[in-house]
């Protein structure tokens, strides 16, 4: 199997590592001056793609990113990683915590019909809002098989095999192609870019579109309420011995 | 960056001999567009200073950003430091990783197999190993900053078609050999030879290096030796430095044992021997006779990495000192609600903002295609070298114990640290370098005036006021640009007076010079600051100014007393009693005082 074209997903999201903090009017968190990257379950997608490609059973790799001007970084650093050219989907800064699941699958379903990949690989779930919805919408509009949380993906014979993690095990599948799968975390270690693919990187090409561009209506379909912090951990207390322990946990009911 | 061999400096070593000299050296290469230089004419320059260059593009920012990412993940992930010292090594798998990621081609074109950052780039993505550990940053800049530097500069097209590839992908390591067991700070004394053979096919090559950096891991080797050149004029055979391109595989080339050293263990540092090593005539780097001139160029270029890699190390000290400030609680409350504590750590925040600027106006300038900026490069290398021997010293102090303990990780940035102020130009021939070029401006401007002249110069230089800035500096700034205006017009006087007085004798009286550069030093320095904090609030962030003014206020307090001193009788006393101490010491071989116990 080989030549085929890839068309890989990347969000740019709230760095991980950073504290997050909720805003003032409790309708969202604060993304002002705060470090952002690439969603880590999409370095695990683009991470596979690549290693696809240097198996040669990949031939051209897309990269695809809706989010504001900001998110050609994210998609500058796939192209470090190795992917080949990119596309970005811009949508105003501001409104991009609104851009929902159903509306990204909708601008990833107009661009495979643009593109005609073979194979789209996205990141299970983005770490900000955590909705682990888009591969399988667009799974569902495109009406290709999915296979989702992948931990393992081989290609033979024109079908992927694909080890999911699911509940209490793993699970093979098989699908034939075109597919659209999810990285779960362990597919694999993705790779830094290194200092002479960042330079090469600047010379590969980003086209530049808008949702309206590809007829994509993105007004939001769910409207947030409120966000709050999660509840500050009460301090735990010291009991003198395994009989007091033993009172306070029939007195507050675990016994 | 090369232990020793790079501690040298062709016009001060000149200078240190005879006057002349010096004059000459720096007219060869030197127009008059340099801050530094301004300083002591008593000009402040304005052009040169304004705006704070802002050099990277939009596009090259987020470049750096990307690679900063790279390098951060490299040394916390792959990196560690602390073995590296303790095995004085750099394990052979994480040289493959340095290889593949990139970090040996930095500046090298991209035709070539490089990355073609700017300086400006390069130097901020060597706060990396500032930040991390500076062994690497020694092994990786013996390589680039000064191993193949020559090869970039002086090469010829064929030249760097040869060797350039292999260099930048790090398939072969680079080092630069200068430094001589006789030949330090007075690299013009070398002794090593090469010799035309009689086919005049190749240069034999004799004698040996010393503390030479990847010495004992390099393919490559620039070499400095006297080579016979032939004056056009007198006819006379005379031996004058070349420069070569040597190849371990010329056969010949051997090198010792790895030196046991105080600090960065983990970059090798080795002797090296030519025995009749037989080099090509094409291996020649630069002009025949020329050797001098490639070695400064190489180290003049080389050395605006320092100011910014040690922003690094700096930065990182600061925080480690901070945090314990922050949690350390000692009678009744943390270590940072006392004076004592807010005073070091303040000085260690100034002292990084001041280098901070300086290192990057003097990359800046060079991306703009400045002719000239060795003044400042060597003003660079002394500050950044001193403070961040004085941030470390002070962050010891702050953590107490711990500070000396080896695995709380602090000690090893000192004795890393140690070896800054001595290679690439001991920062003590740097200071008589910088002061010599000044007064060397001043007596030429003396005499071009006539006694006269200069006297009615020196008149109006000291009692107007100093004209009025035509940029349009920020507010808030004024007194501090008041300060510089006023401190670089006395100086200029000061140090003219001087001249007068010593004429050409100036050259002995190493205590003044030492002043002298001092002054010269922070007046750099709060130039810079003013014009880095003047930028800031220009784009709407004012906040630096704070820093600069605290900076510029505490040099022209201290500026104020080293004119005082310079210009005091009585301090010239001091110091000649004082002068009297050292040699007496020295002609009584050891320390004068007997013991007070009386055994």
């Amino acid at each position: 199997m080989s030549g085929l074209r890839v068309l890989v997903g990347c969000k740019r999201v709230i760095d991980y590592a950073v504290k997050i903090r909720v805003r003032p009017d409790s309708l969202g968190v604060v993304t002002d001056g705060v470090k952002h990257s690439m969603n880590p379950f999409d370095e695990n997608a683009i991470e596979e793609a690549v290693r696809m490609k240097q198996k040669k059973i990949v031939k051209e790799i897309v990269v695809a990113s809706c989010g504001p001007s900001q998110s050609q970084e994210t998609i500058r650093t796939a192209l470090a990683m190795g992917a080949d050219r990119g596309i970005h989907v811009e949508v105003p800064a501001g409104t991009d915590a609104d851009l929902q699941p159903l509306a990204v699958a909708k601008i990833f379903s107009k661009l495979v019909e643009k593109e005609k990949p073979d194979l789209v690989i996205l990141g299970k779930q983005a770490i900000d809002d955590d909705a682990n919805q888009t591969t399988q919408l667009l799974a569902g509009m495109l009406d290709w098989p999915q296979g989702t949380m992948a931990s393992v993906v081989n290609a033979a014979d024109g079908r992927l095999t694909i080890t999911r993690e699911i509940d209490g095990g793993l699970e093979d599948i098989s699908v034939s192609l075109p597919a659209v799968i999810s990285a779960d975390l362990r597919l694999n270690e993705p790779r830094y870019a290194t200092l002479p693919n960042i330079m090469k990187a600047k010379k590969k090409k980003i086209e530049k579109m808008t949702p309206e561009n590809l007829g994509v209506d993105i007004t939001p379909r769910l409207k947030i309420l409120n966000v709050v912090d999660p509840p500050v951990r009460q301090a735990g207390e010291k009991v003198p011995d395994v009989s007091t322990l033993m009172e306070k946990l029939k007195e507050k009911g675990h016994l | 960056m090369s232990l020793r061999s790079a501690t040298l400096l062709y016009n001060s070593a000149k200078a240190l001999r005879a006057y002349q000299p010096v004059a000459v050296a720096c007219k060869r290469y030197l127009s008059d567009t340099s801050f530094a230089r301004g300083i002591f004419m008593g000009e402040l320059r304005e052009d040169e200073l304004f705006p704070y260059p802002d050099v990277l593009s939009e596009e090259q920012k987020e470049t750096v950003s990307m690679m900063m990412e790279a390098g951060h993940a490299f040394f916390q992930e792959t990196n560690d430091a602390a073995a590296n010292d303790a095995n004085e090594a750099i394990p052979e798998d994480q040289l493959d990783q340095m290889r593949a990621l990139g970090m040996y081609g930095l500046m090298v074109p991209e035709e070539y197999g490089g990355i073609a950052l700017t300086n400006t780039m390069y130097a901020k993505f060597g706060e990396l190993s500032g930040e991390y550990d500076l062994g690497i940053g020694i092994h990786t800049g013996a390589h680039q900053s000064i191993g193949y530097k020559g090869i970039l500069l002086e090469g010829t097209e064929e030249q760097k078609a040869k060797y350039l590839p292999s260099l930048a992908s790090g398939e072969v390591f680079a080092c630069f050999c200068l430094t001589e067991p006789s030949s330090g700070s007075d690299a013009s004394s070398i002794k090593t030879r090469a010799v035309l053979n009689e086919a005049g096919t190749h240069y034999v090559l004799n004698g040996s290096k010393i503390w030479i950096s990847n010495g004992g891991i390099a393919e490559i080797f620039t070499v400095f030796a006297q080579t016979p050149v032939v004056d056009a004029k007198t006819g006379e055979t005379k031996d004058k430095m070349t420069a070569f391109i040597v190849e371990r595989s010329f056969g010949g080339v051997n090198h010792g044992p790895p030196e046991k050293k105080m600090g960065i263990k983990c970059s090798n540092t080795a002797e090296v021997y030519f025995e009749n090593c037989e080099v090509p005539v094409d291996n020649v780097l630069g002009d025949i006779g020329g050797g001098f001139k490639v070695a400064m160029k190489i180290l003049n270029n080389g050395r605006f990495g320092m100011g910014a890699c040690l922003t690094g190390t700096m930065r990182m000290l600061i925080t480690r000192a901070i945090d314990h400030a922050n949690n350390r609680k000692q009678f009744v409350s943390n270590l940072r609600e006392y004076q004592g504590i807010q005073q070091k750590i303040a000085r260690m925040n100034l002292l990084c903002y001041a280098n901070e600027s300086m290192a990057y106006m003097l990359c800046g300038n060079m991306d703009k295609g400045a002719p000239e900026y060795q003044l400042e490069a060597a003003i660079s290398k002394i500050f950044a070298s001193q403070s961040a021997w004085d941030v470390c010293d002070e962050t010891v102090q702050i953590l107490g114990g711990a500070g000396f303990m080896k695995d709380v990780g602090i000690e090893r940035w000192m004795r890393d640290l140690r070896i800054f102020r001595i290679f690439e130009g001991t920062n003590d021939i740097l200071k008589l370098f910088i002061a010599l070029n000044g007064v060397q401006d001043i007596g030429k401007k003396l005499k071009s005036a006539g006694t006269v002249g200069a006297m009615m110069g020196l008149m109006k230089s000291k009692f107007l006021p100093a004209a009025p800035l035509k940029t349009k500096v920020h507010s808030d700034l004024a007194p501090s640009v008041d300060m510089l205006r006023g401190d670089i017009a006395k100086f200029s006087v000061s140090v003219s007076e001087q001249v007068i007085k010593h004429k050409k004798k100036i050259i002995e009286q190493q205590v003044l010079l030492n002043r002298i550069a001092d002054v010269a030093i922070l007046l750099q320095s709060m130039g810079a600051v003013i014009s880095r904090s003047n930028t800031a609030a220009d784009k709407g962030d004012t906040s630096e100014i704070t820093l600069a003014n605290a900076w510029c206020a505490d040099s022209h307090r201290r500026i104020s007393v080293l004119l005082e001193e310079m210009a005091s009788s009585d301090v010239s006393k001091i110091d000649l009693a004082i002068l009297e101490v050292g040699r007496k010491a020295l002609d009584a071989n050891g320390y004068l005082a007997k013991s007070p116990v009386g055994v």
